[in-house]
Order: C-alpha cells, then sequence, then structure tokens
C-alpha cells in the first residue's frame, strides 16, 4: 500500500472532528468532510447519524434509517446533537466565518451563497470548518459579513462551540486565553513557515507542533476500497 | 367541491406589482418555475421575493422584476453560486434582506400560525443582526432568563409552489422524499397557487402515495394549475430529476440570450425549444 496523500490526511483530520461525539448527527459540507464523517462512523465513532446529503438518515452503506427532510433538519439544530463541517470562504482570528459576500455587503463585490445556516449552526451546535486551500484570501484579519459566529463574538452564548477548523495544510482549534486561533498540528510535509505565509493573521503556534496523525492501515483500505474508491477526494485537495 | 383549475396565466392574472410573493421548494429543487415563467411574461414587477432561492430567484432578478429580496441564500445546487442573481446582486438591482436559513422556517411558521413573531436563539454575534436593525429579541419570562431573536412572521400576499399531484380542489401532494416547505408557504399567505405535474380525482391520490405525502390541504389553496414537467429545469422525484445540462446552459448564457431563446412564447413554446436544445 502507498503511503497517505495529503487528502488522505485531511480525511483523518476532518475525521477526528467527530470523535467521541456520541450519538449525534454529523453534517459533513463537502467531499472531503464526507468522506471523513462516512469513515469516523465506520471505525471510531460508529454511534454518528449521517443523512444521503437529502432527506434520508443512511447507514455508510446507504440503508435509509429514517427521515430528515430540510425543516426538521433545521429543528434538529436546535436540539443541538448535531455536529456540522462548514466550508468557510473567510475565517478570521477568532472562528468569525463569512460565506455570504465579498466586500461591504450594501455593495458586495462578490456576491457569494448567503448566511444559509451559519448563524443558528454556531449559536446551537457544535460547528467545525474545512478549507481546501489554505490562503491568505480564506484566512483573513477580519472577514466580510460574519455569517458564522466567532469566539470573540459569542458573548458565551451557551451553546457555542468551534471544535477544530481542517485546512490542506493543518487542523487548528481555538485552545488559547483568548480563544483566539492556534496551530494544533501539521500534515506531513508540511512546514510552520508554510502556515504562516499562507495565514493573514497572527496565530498562536506552539514550540513542539504535533503531526497530523497517521491513517492506519484499515483506515486508508477503507477511504481508497470502500468509501471513496473513484479518488474524488484527490479533486478537492492535489497536493 | 370548487373547481379550481385554472391555466398558468390565469393565477399569474390575479397577481400584481408591488406584492409580496413566496415561491416553494428549495434551491433548485421542485421549483414553480411554469409560474415563474408565466410570470416573467407577464407585466408584473416591484415583487418582494419570499424564497429559498434558486433559479427562481436568478430569473426573476435578471428580468429586473424583484424590488426586495427576503431569503437565507441562493443557489443552484449543483453549481454552488446563482450566476443572475449574483450579476443582479453586484450592481444593486433590489434591495436584500438575508437571514439564516432557521429563522426563515420559523418565519413561515409565525405567519402560518398567525404570530407576530416566533423567537429563536439565531443570528446574535453575526453580521444578520448588523444588516437587518429591523430585528427585535425577546427575553424569556421564566428562569432561564435568554434573550432571543423574534423572528417576524414572513406574511406574504401570495404564494407559488410546484408538486406532483394535486386534485381540481387544491389538495397537494409530494411524492419525492422532501416536502420543503410548500405547505407553510401556502398557509402563510393569503392567496396560494399550486401547480403540480398531474390533476388526479381525489380518490387517486392515496393510491400515489400514503395519506401523509398529502401534506397541502385545499382550505390554503386558490388556484390549481396542471403543469407537466412544471419544474424544469429544477428537480422533481420522483417524477424527473434535475435537468442539469439544461442548468449548465441558463447558468453559461447571457440573460438577454437566454430570454430570447426560452422564455419569449408560451409555455409549450418553451418546452419544445427545451427538448430541441437537448
Amino acid at each position: 500500500m502507498t503511503g497517505p496523500s495529503r487528502a488522505e490526511y485531511c480525511v483523518i483530520a476532518c475525521a477526528e472532528a467527530w470523535r467521541g461525539d456520541g450519538e449525534v448527527l454529523a453534517s459533513p459540507m463537502g467531499l472531503i468532510p464526507s468522506i471523513g464523517a462516512r469513515l469516523a462512523r465506520l471505525t471510531f465513532a460508529p454511534e454518528l447519524l449521517l443523512t444521503d446529503g437529502e432527506a434520508l438518515l443512511v447507514r455508510p452503506d446507504g440503508t435509509p434509517e429514517g427521515w430528515l427532510p430540510y425543516r426538521e433538519h433545521l429543528a434538529w439544530v436546535t436540539g443541538g446533537r448535531r455536529h456540522v463541517m462548514m466550508g468557510a470562504s473567510q475565517i478570521d482570528r477568532f472562528g468569525n466565518q463569512n460565506i455570504s459576500c465579498i466586500g461591504d455587503w450594501e455593495h458586495p463585490k462578490r456576491q457569494l451563497l448567503g448566511v444559509r445556516g451559519a448563524p443558528a449552526n454556531t449559536l446551537n451546535n457544535a460547528t467545525s470548518y474545512w478549507i481546501p486551500r489554505h490562503s491568505r484570501r480564506v484566512f483573513v484579519e477580519r472577514v466580510d459579513m460574519v455569517c458564522g459566529v466567532g469566539y470573540d463574538r459569542a458573548d458565551g452564548a451557551r451553546y457555542h462551540r468551534i471544535p477544530r477548523v481542517v485546512s490542506d495544510l493543518g487542523v487548528f482549534d481555538f485552545a488559547t486565553p483568548d480563544r483566539s486561533m492556534r496551530l494544533a498540528s501539521l500534515h506531513a510535509g508540511v512546514t510552520v513557515e508554510q502556515v504562516r505565509d499562507a495565514t493573514g493573521f497572527e496565530l498562536t503556534v506552539p514550540d513542539e507542533v504535533p503531526a497530523t496523525r497517521e491513517p492506519t492501515d484499515e483506515e486508508l483500505r477503507l477511504i481508497r476500497e470502500v468509501v471513496d474508491p473513484a479518488g474524488v477526494r484527490a479533486r478537492e485537495v492535489t497536493a | 367541491m370548487r373547481d379550481k383549475t385554472m391555466p398558468a396565466d390565469e393565477a399569474v392574472s390575479r397577481l400584481s406589482s408591488g406584492m409580496t410573493l413566496g415561491i416553494g421548494g428549495w434551491g433548485s429543487r421542485r421549483k414553480p418555475m411554469a409560474l415563474v415563467r408565466a410570470l416573467l411574461r407577464s407585466g408584473i414587477t416591484d415583487l418582494t421575493v419570499v424564497s429559498y432561492g434558486g433559479p427562481d430567484v436568478g430569473m426573476l432578478a435578471a428580468a429586473g422584476r424583484i424590488r426586495k429580496l427576503v431569503t437565507a441564500f441562493v443557489t443552484l445546487d449543483s453549481i454552488p453560486l446563482e450566476p443572475h442573481y449574483r450579476a443582479a446582486r453586484e450592481r444593486g438591482a433590489f434591495e436584500l434582506t438575508e437571514i439564516d436559513e432557521a429563522m426563515f422556517l420559523w418565519g413561515l411558521r409565525a405567519a402560518a400560525n398567525r404570530l407576530p413573531f416566533l423567537p429563536v436563539r439565531a443570528g446574535f454575534g453575526s453580521d444578520v443582526m448588523r444588516v437587518n436593525p429591523g430585528l427585535r429579541t425577546v427575553t424569556s419570562p421564566y428562569e432561564d432568563g435568554e434573550t432571543f431573536v423574534a423572528v417576524p412572521a414572513l406574511r406574504m400576499d401570495a404564494a407559488l409552489v410546484h408538486v406532483n399531484r394535486a386534485d381540481r380542489s387544491g389538495n397537494g401532494q409530494y411524492l419525492g422524499p422532501d416536502p420543503y416547505f410548500d405547505d407553510l408557504f401556502c398557509a402563510a399567505a393569503d392567496t396560494a397557487y399550486v401547480s403540480c405535474e398531474r390533476i388526479v380525482e381525489t380518490a387517486e391520490l392515496t393510491k400515489q402515495g400514503p395519506p401523509q405525502t398529502l401534506l397541502i390541504r385545499r382550505h390554503t389553496v386558490t388556484g390549481v394549475v396542471e403543469a407537466p414537467n412544471g419544474a424544469h429545469f429544477t428537480s422533481c422525484a420522483p417524477d424527473y430529476g434535475r435537468d442539469e445540462a439544461f442548468q449548465k446552459t441558463y447558468a453559461t448564457t447571457p440573460w438577454p440570450e437566454f430570454e430570447a431563446g426560452f422564455l419569449t412564447g408560451d409555455e409549450q413554446t418553451y418546452q419544445s425549444a427545451v427538448r430541441e436544445a437537448t
């Protein structure tokens, strides 16, 4: 078996977001988080609930086990037993996230999706982020429009939690005294300098930066043969 | 039982400029596109549109019919960003009320239940509060004392939705996996026009699907329009999936050219132009 690719380290880093969550709904947005959630479900997080991306709760092999149309999904958020991994067009030092527009909201330079469910997600259940191309355009000092709420604006909201941010370069969390972003681990082959160069704000970097853990042989087999045999993961992370 | 069936153009003729109009479906899924096309053929404009936005919003925005849009997102799903909506928004073509998906849902529920608002744990800390200075808050009168956003009712003059089956009196049936929010749109509007793939006898409805698929009740429905392929090019499971090739054509063709090619004639002309193009 060949060694893990960068995309495979990203899958592992995303999967780890759901470790220890128990019987909650994993809502991955994007390709690599979806592969990660299914991998977690097949290995160390068997209690997770998954959807087919539409209106069904499904087991990893696609067998339906429940019904979850959008109206129920939106209501489920308020119950809190959910951990979503969203994308971000911009994310800042305290985890504020933007998917709405670039530039001034009144006269946007680039209209994007809109706030979608980010404001409710971040106040109600665990919200992690996945960023396939780590750059200064995404990791910015201040986001143009706050959709997902960061630690400096959450004002102690009782259910607000951002467990992790995963990019193609590493894993980040907010385990610092002021809840600003910290480098938690580097993917194999990535340096601290690379991360600093690609980040548009001051990042906390511990003296010893751990490496993102290696996938086990069984995990690699599951990714390559069961969850993503077509290799679509390489389309999202090319390195 | 009153026969509420009517052609799409008659349904649209009952609408007028300046109305607040709700549009059912979600993104590029089961949108009442035949009714939207009828709206585009009419001179109706200056609309406040309330929608989980897809190409319905894109087309009405491109054609300059929207004065104000209330939404949480606009997307074509398989094409994440709606190009005609983007262009219109970037040139400042309409006013935008941007709220969270769940706030939108509770706004519909408030309207359907004749409540002025419903409390929602969403919005605080986000710029939804900044860009909607009219949003008010409400504090729990119980021991927890938590403060919520009081999402105002999304009351509408008219709603347009598309379902798989309906009878002549306005009982509407979805046969796919997701009802979206169409029943709420109908209940939250003063009038509602339901287009469907096929009108069937009432007794036929429970042969098409179990009783829980009968989500739209006739007391909320003003008009029923038979419009086969009426959600095209959005999906209408299980009758048909999204026409991805045609959606791509829509997304990559300059609006005036798309309009001239597909939207100058009636619905039949549209459907045959689509068949020729694909």
